[in-house]
């Protein structure tokens, strides 16, 4: 069992209280996302699937490497390191929107 | 009596550059005397004797023709200099860019020659096309269908109280031509969409993605792929930022497109509402001045480009952290035998924030 820590991305911060990072243990990416989602109402619908992969929109790294070059989510951690959920963010200006698609 | 482009090559000591094309209009203010002897040189010596013809018409009564021209002049060793190619005014207001050399005259010219497309004229494009102006960008593109509201003089810098309510590219040609006058400021009014998205973004040397919405990201990608084009990408969200340079086709390195890294974006149900919208108004400075930053190492293939690379800055603990971007191979649209597969018009459902 590792502890690490995981950064939150600001859309998501509503689940965790505010928090930008939160404490967690495990040995695996996917077992510490878990155990997030546990400790976090609502949060892991956002970042995975029902099958427990990242959605097409986010992101998992572990330090600087996305797991999907890795090992996905069975890539095992360290006690220290850092995994950063990353969604895709649209703003430049001032507004989200929400999307559908239309294929030209 | 050569051309722009010869005449770039290489004059005699002294020679009064004049070139063929408007001779007839520059010669009387040139040399007014008519009595005056007059030497012409062309590339090879037939031009210049067409054009003593045409200057005996005019009154000129001593004139010279030079056999074998300019070439000759050059092969036989004689003395020749090449014309300055930026102007005082210019060498002054570039000097700091001179003093650098990796850039210098070379690179200030090129900077000068380079078409740069700023999609948005908003919190990102505002920082950007404003320093990419002084630093003397040729031609800007901005491309903006919006008009100013007053909650954008926040961050968007371009714009100013007065202008509230008029066309943010005509706000946005203002600023930045009373700042650098010389810089060729085109101005796109529309809103990007499959129908005209490769027509505007077709011919420009550099994209600089602003815009604040995924439909329009999603086409500027894919445009971007298809044309070969080298998309400056930056995104803020409240005191988060995020930088990188999207370009498959960089000859050095190949990196990722957009969709590599998020190949759809996110369904309604999932997306951040627009409630929850909100940026600290600082913050698009920050990010895009680096895309700024990252166009110019661009256009004079300077340093190491943003490629493969995600820069985020959190402002609230003054970090930057740095992700890396793999290419997807099975990209469908810059993957290894991807064939284009069109453009998608996604649409926005939520409604202007006010
Ligand atoms: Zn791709």
């Amino acid at each position: 069992m590792s502890r690490v820590t995981v950064r939150i991305p600001t859309p998501l911060r509503p689940h965790t209280g505010g928090a930008d990072e939160v404490g967690l243990e495990g040995t695996t990416v996917g077992e510490v996302l878990q155990r997030l989602g546990a400790a976090h109402d609502g949060l892991l619908a956002r970042v995975l699937t029902a099958e427990g992969e990242p959605r097409q929109f986010v992101n998992i790294y572990l330090g600087s490497r996305n797991v999907r070059g890795l090992e996905g989510m069975a890539t095992r951690v360290s006690d220290g390191d850092v995994i950063s959920i990353v969604p895709a963010v649209a703003g430049g200006a001032h507004k989200s929107q929400r999307t559908s698609a239309r294929r030209a | 009596m050569r051309e722009a482009e010869e005449i770039a090559q290489g004059s005699p000591v002294g020679a009064c550059r004049l070139g063929r094309g408007f001779l007839e209009l520059r010669i009387e203010e040139a040399v007014p005397d008519l009595d005056r002897p007059l030497v012409l040189m062309c590339g090879g010596g037939t031009r210049s004797l067409f054009a003593a013809e045409d200057l005996e018409r005019m009154g000129y009564h001593r004139l010279y023709s030079v056999v074998g021209g300019f070439a000759r002049w050059k092969a036989e060793g004689l003395p020749f200099d090449v014309p300055p190619r930026i102007d005082p005014n210019q060498r002054e207001r570039y000097s700091r860019h001179l003093a650098i050399p990796e850039v210098g005259e070379a690179g200030q010219i090129r900077l000068l020659n380079s078409k740069v497309l700023l999609i948005g004229a908003g919190g990102l494009g505002s920082p950007a096309a404003f320093y990419l102006a002084a630093a003397g960008v040729g031609t800007l593109g901005l491309v903006d269908h919006d008009v100013v509201d007053r909650s954008n003089l926040q961050r968007q810098i371009l714009h100013t109280d007065a202008r509230v309510g008029s066309s943010k590219v005509a706000s946005a040609r203002h600023t930045l031509e009373a700042l650098n006058p010389s810089v060729e400021v085109r101005t796109i009014e529309a809103r990007l969409a499959s129908e005209n998205v490769e027509e505007i973004l077709g011919g420009y040397d550099v994209v600089v993605d602003g815009s604040d919405n995924f439909p329009t990201r999603y086409l500027v990608n894919d445009a971007c792929v298809k044309l070969g084009l080298p998309c400056a990408h930056g995104a803020v969200y409240r005191f988060e930022g995020q930088a990188t340079v999207f370009w498959p086709g960089y000859p050095k390195q190949r990196g990722p497109c957009y969709r590599c890294i998020y190949p759809e974006p996110p369904p309604a149900e999932l997306a951040p509402s627009c409630a929850e919208a909100g940026v600290l108004g600082v913050l698009p400075g920050v990010i895009g001045l680096i895309q700024a930053v990252e166009t110019i190492k661009l256009l004079l293939d300077l340093g190491e480009p943003l490629i493969g690379r995600l820069l985020c800055y959190d402002a609230l603990r003054g970090r930057f952290t740095e992700l890396e971007l793999a290419r997807n191979p099975q990209c469908a649209y810059c993957g290894e035998h991807a064939i284009f597969p069109g453009y998608i018009d996604y649409e926005q459902f939520c409604s202007r924030a006010g």
